[in-house]
């Protein structure tokens, strides 16, 4: 079978300490409450420098400077073990939040986002020289209608404009899009705008950085979990497009897949197929990040005396292209899915998405080299309460091993140890759930290090109260065999032709 | 312990979650009053 | 434990009485099921939620502890494997601790 291949991933983080603190539903639910509670006055002292954003390994790990294995080996906790990092990393980079509200304006085609003059005319200086996003068209609007620090004020105080604030100054604003429409509100369209801008970073990081040219994307699929519309269409899209449209995919259509933490996986399957039944030759999905989720375990990290580690918007991209012979495949035989009648429990669940379609491709659970589930950072989640979730993972795949007598009980731990990688994606939903390690997995692949991952995708789809079921899905990412199968293999037609005229030529004489 | 109780379960999506045991919870012949699934990620 | 779950629990209580009511958890990790059977024992020691400086009474119990009251079969499709993955022994001794 002729499957399609992962041609290029790349990895976008911005730091946002300013949107953390006041974008973040956890701190807005406390002001809400209590403008002057414990945690919100005690919040700033915990918010990390860039620098220290920029040296902490497991940011290190997502824009692939440094290897889930290399992560592995530093001790933790890992804001207390820096590594010399850069900004710029093989797979993307770490942005400063200044930066990004320039972004933000330059991707807002509505003139919502107000910048006050000089910090505009700053950021515009140096987004100008910055390497992936200077020949950016809408560069321009950073030239354009900017803000007095008064009227940022104003437009906050009396319009509910959110406030954007850098370094602790107000340095701008989100206006709202209408003024009695939920959907189209300050909050919701500081959310949409960040996602855009977010988004748009990694795939300028991608066009960067691979051969991929934007002319030559036919389809991109968005996997967020944000809505975009107004009030008659709350979740009508497209952010897709949108997103395609600012780095100059003028060929390309799109459409946003969601399904909670699980929409990339998804949206990969989707990729896969439009590729692989030749719809679409150059397929991009791509995420962009959720201000929503910033601090959201904050009131925990605070507690516990820690930097307030969920700074961090996470974003990416992946190319799904037809088959090269050198790419990893995607293995479109084995696709894993939580069916609606799988059942909730962890086996169940954890049966229907990993060794239904091992089996289905004839797989041992320990055939598989490495796995990426949800891949959080544990310490983001240890002390929230969640626990280390891809270690769970890990020992839910080798607990089944050993319900399917595939491995001894005994030798769990090991199984965990051998397939396993420690968490290094923000918990910034979506952004974990397996895709933070195809840039990876696609270089060891290529260097011959592994053979084969299971990218794997799991959503809370109650959150929405619309269900209780769960979801998961996932694939196999594999060697690419290098046989290319062009569809018309002419030597074989010959072959049954002359077969064929034998036989004739056979039953003519008999 | 769990005949004839009214039971509010809350479940963990990264542990167990609601469902799983409001299964063994029924079957325990327990009654379900409220069941939902935190969710820290 | 999540402020809207604490306002449930505060409803259902005053419903059915903390002797007809129990609380199941199915937590990850001991101390956040811990945290979850305090509040819904002693109040919410975050002091965030409905339940702060409310004294419900309730007794938690984490869903490992029904082992033996719940039908075999049932528990092994439902919950076995989760056995093998969390530290059951430290979940179920921190849960315990706030129904003395």
């Amino acid at each position: 079978m002729n499957f399609p291949v992962i041609k290029g991933a790349a990895y976008a983080l911005i730091q946002a300490n300013g949107m953390l603190f006041y974008q973040g539903t956890t701190q807005t639910s406390e002001r809400l409450k209590n403008s002057q509670s414990e945690h919100l006055q005690k919040l700033p002292e915990h918010l990390r420098s860039f620098d220290q954003a920029v040296s902490y390994p497991p940011n290190q790990a997502y824009i692939g400077n440094i290897t889930p294995d290399d992560l592995k080996q530093i001790p933790q906790p890992w804001y207390e073990n820096p590594v010399t990092g850069a900004r710029d990393g093989k797979h993307g980079e770490i942005m400063p939040e200044d930066e990004f509200l320039g972004l933000m304006k330059i991707v807002d085609s509505f003139e919502l986002v107000v910048l006050e003059e000089s910090f505009q005319a700053g950021v515009k200086e140096k987004l100008q020289t910055h390497p992936v996003l200077n020949d950016i068209e809408d560069i321009t609007k950073l030239d354009k209608t900017p803000g007095t620090s008064d009227e940022l004020e104003q437009l906050v105080a009396e319009q509910s404009a959110q406030p954007l604030y850098f370094d602790g100054k107000l340095v701008g604003c989100v206006k709202r899009a209408h003024e009695f429409d939920e959907a189209l509100s300050s909050e919701v369209m500081l959310g949409n705008i960040a996602n855009k801008a977010s988004a748009v970073l990694a795939l300028k990081q991608m066009l960067a950085k691979t051969d991929l040219n934007p002319e030559d994307v036919d389809y991109i699929i968005e996997c967020s979990e944000e809505a975009c519309g107004d009030m008659n269409q709350r979740g009508g899209g497209n952010f897709a497009k949108a997103v395609g449209e600012m780095c100059g995919c003028i060929n390309a259509t799109g459409s946003d897949t969601r399904s909670f933490c699980a929409g990339p996986a998804h949206a990969l399957v989707e990729a896969a197929a439009l590729v692989q039944s030749g719809i679409f030759a150059n397929v991009v999905v791509v995420g962009g990040g959720c201000t929503a989720k910033l601090g959201m375990n904050s009131r925990d990290h605070v507690k516990k005396e820690m930097p307030a580690l969920e700074d961090m918007l996470g974003a990416f991209a992946v190319h799904i292209s037809e088959n090269d012979g050198i790419n990893p495949v995607i293995r479109t035989d084995a696709i894993g899915r939580h069916r609606i009648g799988s059942g909730a429990s962890p086996q169940a669940v954890m049966t229907a998405i990993v060794t239904d379609p091992l089996d289905k491709a004839g797989y041992k659970i320990t055939d598989v080299d490495r796995y990426a589930p949800e891949m959080q950072n544990p310490e983001i989640t240890k002390p929230a309460g969640a626990g280390d979730v891809p270690q769970a993972n890990y020992k839910m795949i080798s607990a089944l091993a050993v319900k399917r007598g595939e491995i001894e009980r005994t030798e769990l731990l090991k199984a965990v140890d051998s397939f396993g990688m420690p968490g290094f994606a923000p918990t910034q939903g979506h952004i974990p759930s397996g895709v933070p390690f195809i840039g990876h997995a696609r270089d060891m692949i290529l260097k011959g290090k592994i053979t084969r991952t299971m990218i794997i995708g799991k959503g809370s789809l109650f959150l929405g109260r619309l269900s209780n079921l769960f979801d998961g899905v996932s694939l196999l990412m594999e060697k690419n065999d290098g046989k290319v199968d062009t569809g018309f293999d002419q030597e074989a037609v010959r072959l049954m032709i002359a077969d064929a005229m034998r036989d004739f030529a056979k039953a003519f004489r008999e | 312990m769990l005949k004839g109780k009214k039971v509010a379960i809350l479940g963990d999506r990264d542990g167990i979650p609601g469902p799983a045991i409001e299964e063994c919870i029924k079957a325990a012949g327990a009654e379900v009053v409220f069941s939902t699934t935190e969710c820290f990620v | 434990m999540d402020l809207e779950n604490q306002a449930r629990i505060k409803d259902l209580n005053d419903k059915y009485g903390n002797e007809d009511l129990i609380v199941v958890l199915g937590g990850a990790e001991a101390e956040a099921s811990g945290l979850a059977a305090e509040t819904v024992a002693t109040g919410d020691p975050t002091f965030a939620g409905p339940l702060a400086g409310v004294s419900l009474g309730l007794k938690a119990y984490h869903i490992f502890e029904f082992k033996d009251e719940v039908p075999a079969d049932v528990y092994e499709e439902q919950i076995s494997m989760m056995e093998m993955v969390l530290d059951v022994d430290e979940i179920v001794d921190e849960v315990k601790t706030y129904r003395k």
